[in-house]
This record gives structure tokens, C-alpha cells and sequence, in this order.
């Protein structure tokens, strides 16, 4: 009898470390025969903290929403012999989500423990390596990972066969190998699920990409935010090391050798580019480098270098399994093959990570996986590739995801944040928000980049604020347009689609806001005007004590008034109200 | 370099210089590790102490303006010291969309300090982050270490007035 508890750093969040204590003590209390295990990240954030009970049987019963009380009873419930029916227990709707998907790249997430090597060569690791090193030549494997389709799961979608094979064609013997695992995208965490959760399977990727290109050597580029992921890295390599998959020559066939190390980025989301990212690993500040030559061709340290995101990676042991590339080639569309992860976030119920085969529909993601939207509010859109993509409105739901039909609305696949938005999510103010962070993340390097972006929010800036002027939209277009046309890097060239995508679907927002002084979703705080409903107001006065700018004025229990001229929009009132009585406009 | 007595002189004393060696033999002889360094030196200080790039320079010969430069550049890099409590307000999408500009309005004012800064007591350090990940609970912020999410204004205030309560 086993229990596990998820404890990939969303879980730790709503308090799993504290049930696994709780668990372990009440194990110990009641002298009880139950394993206590860990895992990763099932994706389920919104049921967190998740605990699995596996009886002698090896039949799953998974409880959600744990607390200390349902805790102490599971314990309770097994050491009696019979595991109760309780609310905690998953829905049947909940595990048909789950039912939804196909997990390729997070098919040991939230099932194994990450901090075991065993469990991942039970689950079929570290077999791919063996078979690649034994049966193939490197040129077989790049045909295979040809054969099955994938792409770079990275954002841009490059066929990853044909980076692979450009840097093993490229002269020289010193070669290198990187992963980036740099996700900085805000509101995206799918890298760091494999890496919390399952990071032997980005080592084997790497190890199998390496003796594909012929680089003896890889390094993890890792965020240096995601501290659990860099500790759990740090054990799973050890014991590769330890069993011979690093730093050894592979199953003593005398061909390949492969070591591996990590190196923690320093937080600078331009590092997400490939050339920026070699900059930082040599040392210096993250500037982008004109391409060509490509990393292929010159890259660290001037040597060939292959550059795949951490999803990426850990797809290609599935696909150089017996049979992998086949069965990954059947999954998805034809331009797309396999499966992508992405994170669901924002004004959606069931919020979490899910793996959806290539060419299910939006729709089908966001209401069948994800629930749809959080207290049955109207979708209104979603943001795909974060800052660098754009928001896809609700006409446009039942898009097949993939690479192509998603870059036909202006939006980006990217690295797989979904961000959804209702009714009361303002475009324009969205658009303000990715800009102000591409500003922000802006290396300087270019131009147009730097001072463009900058103007840009500026502009955006003065629309929220109900200083917009007529002949603004067009002068938004013409520099994003011109912004995206003269930056050398990819964060230059995708930082106005945000922008021009709420402008192509949401132009009448923007016209509300410039024209109207309007904001039709009421977030604009300059836009609004509060008011008291004399029929609500008790004339309680805490609207009055709490006024910072002394706007409100009233005889106790008579109803208040705000005096709009000193009003600074700040919106006490309306939070400290107990009656409802404040409206806003 | 009399320009302005902070090196060289002795005016001002940098503290656990054998730490810094310490720092700087464990990556001696390899090429590229200038942000590997700093992020020790920060471990250890918790900031980066203008008297310790200075030694760093001096030991390494990598340019001042190149260290200051590298700092600058990533986020991840402080030049002031911190408040004993760093509050790190996630910023992210998915924390946007569900109202982290008023939690962070609820902390200045609560405060008395803008983002970035430290308060007059020393306590606490607000800092924005672009994303904490964990997106199903936004808004969130971190404090040493612990994730409180699903915040509101209210509850965001009492966070930090439990927090201050313990510290008198």
C-alpha cells in the first residue's frame, strides 16, 4: 500500500509539504504498513494539494483538495480497512479531463518520483539511450526524430531534425549541446513540470541529442527562479552518474560519452532567445547576436552548438523507443505532429497544465480540459505565446492548435501559455501589461526596440489614462508594424503583436477608451466614476474614514455623496463597503 | 584612483574577504563564469556590495564597467542591501489578469514604500517578479519562501501585519 503526494512547486504552494508531515506522523502513530512516496506535478493545480492512494492491487484512488482533517482520515480509512467515499475523492468529470489528453513529454509527471531513478527505469527510461547507442548511428537517430515530426517546442516550431543535423554536419569536434530551460514567459510553467517532475527524461533527451550531433558535452541553461527544479536536476544527475548514463562511456560500447552540467540564468527573459542565451552562458549581459552565423554553425564559444527548449528534449526518448517515432508521427496533424503542453491560467476553472494532442480545438482545451471560464463569465479571449504572441477572440475558438492555423490569426503557439480572459479583463490594458514587460526586457541592443517599445507604452499609457487622442491606433500600428520589421532578435520582432492583435479584434475597445474616455470593462481606473447609491447607503461613514483624498462627505447615517472633482479613483470605497452601496461606471 | 577614496584606501572595509576567495578559486581557471560569481557573492551578501565587484575586478581583471554592466543587466542582481523580509509580487499574466496591481497597491500603502524599495525599519523589501508559477492560485506573492496565494487586499494586509506583529 502506497500513498503519494504531488509536489511539484504549485503543490508545495497549497501546503503539500504539511500533508506529507501529516501523513507521515499519522503513518508512524498508527503503526501503520503504508509507503509514503512523492511526486511531481499532475497538472490539476486547481485540486492541489493531490494525494494518490495505491492499494495491494494497484488500484489509484486519488483524493483532491486535501487538508490536514481529510489527511488524518485517509490514514484512518486505510489502516480500518475500507477507504470511504468522500468529496475529496476525485470527480468523474475531473479524471475525464484527464482522460482528454495525451501525455507524451509529461507521461511520467505526477505518476513517478522524480527524486528516483529506479521509478524512471521502471517506467521504461534511459531504454531510448540504450537502443541509440547499441543499434543506431547518429545519422539514424536524426532520420528517426525526422520521420516522427517534431518540432522545437520552444516557440518558433523548427523542424528539430534539421538543427540537429545542421550541427552535426558543421566541421570541428568540439560541439556543444543546450538546453534552454530559461522559461520567461509570465504566466507559463510547463518546462518547469518536467523539470520538477521527470528531470531524467530531459537527461536522456540530452544525452540522445548529444550522440546525435556529436557533442560530448550539455549544459541546462535554468532559471534561477524555479530553485526546486535546479535541486531536483541536480539529484536525478548525480545518480545518472552514479548508474554510468554520465560522464562514463555508455554501456561500454566505446562510442559515446556524455557529461552534463547546469548553469542558473539570472533572470532576463531576452535570454529565452538562442543568442542572447550564449552570451549569458559565456559571461556577459544577454544581447542578442545578428544570425547568420547560426548556433549551428558558431555558437558557444564559437563552436557548433545545438540550442532545444526542455519540452523538446523530453520528447525524443518516447520517440526513439521502439517504435516511438511512429507513434509520435500519429498524434497531431499533418504539419504538426505530437502533442504540446500548455498552461492554462488566468480566468479559468480548472487552471493547470494540460498535454493536448496537436490540432484539438481551442475550444476543446479551454471548456473541455480546462472547465471553462471561472463563475461562468463570457470568454472574450485568449492569449497565446505570451509577449510575443497575441489574443485569439472568441470567433476564432474552434482553431485547431497548431503551428499554422495558430500564426494565421496573429497570434504565436510559443512555448504554451494560455492565458483566458472574460468580460472584465480590458484588452487595452492587457496589451499595456506584455508591452510594459517587453519594455522592460528590452536588451537595448536595437533601436527600434528600445526606444520604440517605449513610445508604444507611452501611447498606451495615455489611452488608459483617457488621454488618447484620434489618429493613435494608426500610429500604433505604423510602429509595431516598423518594430516588428527592424529588431534583430525575436523579442523586437514579436514584442508589438500583442498590441496589433487586440487592435485587429478589439478595436472598438480602444476606440471606447480614445473616443469615449470609456473603459468597457471597468479596469481603467481614470475611466471610472464611483458612485453611492443613496437607496443602499446606511450612512455608516467607512466609505468617509477611508477615503484617502477626503472626497467623500456625509451626516452619519445619512446617506454619503463622492465629490468627483477630488476623487482619485482609488477604489477604497468601494472595497470597505459592507452594503453594496458603491457603484462603478 | 584617488577619484573618490572608495577602493584602494581602505575607507571602506569589505567584510569576509575569505569568503570572496573563496568564491573566486572555485571558479579560477575557467572561462565565462562572471555570473556564476556574482550569483555567490550575492548568496552570500545578499546584495552585491560595491566594495566586493571591486575586489572581484581586481582578482578576476575583468573590467569594472563590464562587472557593473553584467549586474545591471539581470534582474536576479541587487546593488542595495534587502529588508530582512523580501516580498516577491508576482506579476505574471494569469496574476495581472486576476488583480495583482491592487495587491500591490494594498503592500505600498501598507508599507508606506514603492516597489523596490526597503522600509525605514528595515523589515521588509518589495520586489515585482515577471512569474512565481504558480499560476492557479494568482495573485501570490513570497515571503521568505512561503507562497500565500489567492490574495486579496484585505488579506494581503494582514499577511504583513502578522508578519510585523512577530517581529515586535
Amino acid at each position: 500500500m502506497k500513498l503519494i503526494v504531488g509536489q511539484g512547486s504549485c503543490g508545495i504552494a497549497a501546503g503539500a509539504s504539511k500533508i506529507y508531515k501529516i501523513l507521515e506522523e499519522e503513518i508512524k502513530d498508527n503503526g501503520a504498513d503504508i509507503k509514503l512516496g512523492s511526486t511531481g506535478c499532475i497538472g490539476m493545480c486547481y485540486l492541489e494539494p493531490i494525494v494518490d492512494f495505491i492499494d495491494d492491487n494497484g488500484e489509484k484512488t486519488t483524493f483532491v483538495k486535501v487538508d490536514e482533517e481529510i489527511a488524518k482520515q485517509i490514514v484512518k480509512d486505510i489502516v480500518s480497512g475500507e477507504v470511504k467515499s468522500n468529496e475529496n475523492i476525485i470527480s468523474d468529470e475531473d479524471k475525464e479531463a484527464l482522460a482528454k489528453q495525451k501525455r507524451i513529454s509529461l507521461r511520467n509527471c505526477g505518476i513517478i518520483n522524480p527524486e528516483s531513478l529506479d521509478e524512471y527505469v521502471e517506467s521504461g527510461g534511459y531504454k531510448a539511450i540504450e537502443r541509440c547507442i547499441k543499434e543506431m548511428t547518429p545519422e539514424e537517430v536524426i532520420e528517426e526524430i525526422k520521420v516522427s515530426g517534431l518540432r522545437g517546442r520552444g516557440g518558433a516550431g523548427f523542424p528539430t531534425w534539421f538543427k540537429l543535423n545542421a550541427a552535426r554536419q558543421s566541421p570541428g569536434t568540439e560541439k556543444y549541446l543546450v538546453c534552454n530551460a530559461d522559461e520567461g514567459d509570465p504566466g507559463a510553467f510547463m518546462d518547469r513540470s518536467v523539470l520538477e517532475g521527470d528531470p531524467h527524461a530531459l537527461i536522456e533527451g540530452m544525452i540522445i541529442a548529444g550522440y546525435a550531433i556529436g557533442a560530448s558535452e550539455g549544459i541546462i541553461y535554468v532559471r534561477a527562479e524555479y530553485p526546486l527544479a535546479i535541486k531536483r536536476l541536480n539529484i536525478a544527475m548525480a545518480q545518472a552518474r552514479e548508474k554510468g548514463y554520465l560522464d562514463a562511456d555508455l554501456f561500454g560500447e566505446n562510442k559515446f560519452t556524455f557529461s552534463l552540467r547546469i548553469k542558473a540564468g539570472a533572470g532576463a527573459f531576452v535570454c529565452g532567445e538562442e543568442t542572447a542565451l550564449l552570451e549569458s552562458l559565456e559571461g556577459n549581459r544577454g544581447m542578442p547576436r545578428p544570425k547568420p552565423p547560426f548556433p549551428a554553425q558558431r555558437g558557444y564559444w564559437g563552436k557548433p552548438t545545438n540550442i532545444n527548449n526542455v519540452e523538446t528534449f523530453a520528447n525524443i526518448p518516447f520517440i526513439m523507443a521502439e517504435g516511438g517515432c511512429d507513434a509520435f508521427a500519429s498524434v497531431g496533424t499533418d504539419d504538426s505532429k505530437g502533442t504540446k503542453v500548455f498552461a492554462l491560467a488566468g480566468k479559468i476553472k480548472k487552471g493547470g497544465l494540460v498535454e493536448a494532442p496537436m490540432g484539438m480545438t481551442i475550444r476543446e482545451i479551454i471548456f473541455g480540459i480546462g472547465g471553462g471560464i471561472a463563475e461562468d463569465k463570457e470568454f472574450k479571449a485568449v492569449q497565446m505565446g505570451g509577449p510575443s504572441g497575441g489574443c485569439i477572440p472568441a470567433e476564432f475558438l474552434d482553431t485547431p492548435v497548431d503551428y499554422k492555423s495558430i500564426q494565421e490569426t496573429g497570434a504565436i503557439m510559443g512555448s504554451g501559455g494560455m492565458v483566458v480572459m472574460d468580460e472584465t479583463t480590458c484588452m487595452v490594458d492587457m496589451a499595456k501589461f506584455f508591452l510594459d514587460f517587453t519594455c522592460k526586457e528590452s536588451c537595448g541592443k536595437c533601436t527600434p526596440c528600445r526606444e520604440g517599445t517605449k513610445r508604444m507604452l507611452e501611447m498606451l499609457e495615455r489611452i488608459t489614462e483617457g488621454k488618447g487622442e484620434p489618429g493613435d491606433i494608426e500610429k500604433l500600428i505604423d510602429l509595431g508594424e516598423f518594430i516588428k520589421s527592424t529588431s534583430l532578435c525575436g523579442l523586437g520582432q514579436t514584442a508589438p503583436n500583442p498590441v496589433l492583435t487586440t487592435i485587429k479584434y478589439f478595436r472598438d475597445e480602444y476606440e471606447a477608451h480614445i473616443n469615449d474616455k470609456k473603459c468597457p470593462a471597468k479596469q481603467c481606473k481614470d475611466l471610472l466614476t464611483y458612485t453611492i447609491d443613496p437607496e443602499k447607503c446606511t450612512g455608516c461613514t467607512i466609505c468617509a474614514r477611508n477615503c484617502p483624498a477626503g472626497a467623500i462627505t456625509g451626516v452619519l447615517k445619512e446617506p454619503h455623496e463622492i465629490n468627483q472633482d477630488l476623487c482619485i479613483q482609488c477604489g477604497k470605497c468601494y472595497e470597505v463597503c459592507r452594503f453594496g452601496a458603491i457603484s462603478v461606471e | 584612483m584617488a577619484c573618490c577614496g572608495c577602493n584602494d584606501k581602505g575607507n571602506v572595509v569589505l567584510k569576509d574577504v575569505d569568503k570572496l576567495d573563496e568564491i573566486l578559486s572555485k571558479y579560477e581557471g575557467q572561462k565565462g563564469t562572471l555570473i556564476s560569481i556574482l550569483q555567490d557573492v550575492q548568496e552570500h551578501y545578499e546584495y552585491l556590495p560595491e566594495e566586493a565587484l571591486n575586489y572581484v575586478s581586481e582578482k578576476t581583471g575583468v573590467q569594472r564597467a563590464k562587472i557593473y554592466g553584467v549586474a545591471t543587466f539581470y534582474t536576479q542582481f541587487r546593488l542595495d542591501p534587502v529588508g530582512k523580509h523580501v516580498i516577491l509580487l508576482c506579476q505574471g499574466t494569469a496574476c495581472h489578469v486576476n488583480g495583482s496591481k491592487a495587491i500591490e497597491e494594498a503592500i505600498c500603502e501598507e508599507l508606506e514604500i514603492n516597489e523596490g524599495e526597503t522600509t525605514k525599519d528595515g523589515l521588509f523589501t518589495l520586489t515585482n517578479v515577471a512569474c512565481l508559477g504558480c499560476c492557479s492560485l494568482s495573485p501570490v506573492m513570497m515571503i521568505d519562501g512561503e507562497v500565500y496565494g489567492k490574495l486579496t487586499p484585505k488579506k494581503t494586509r494582514e499577511i504583513l501585519k502578522t508578519i510585523r506583529a512577530e517581529e515586535e
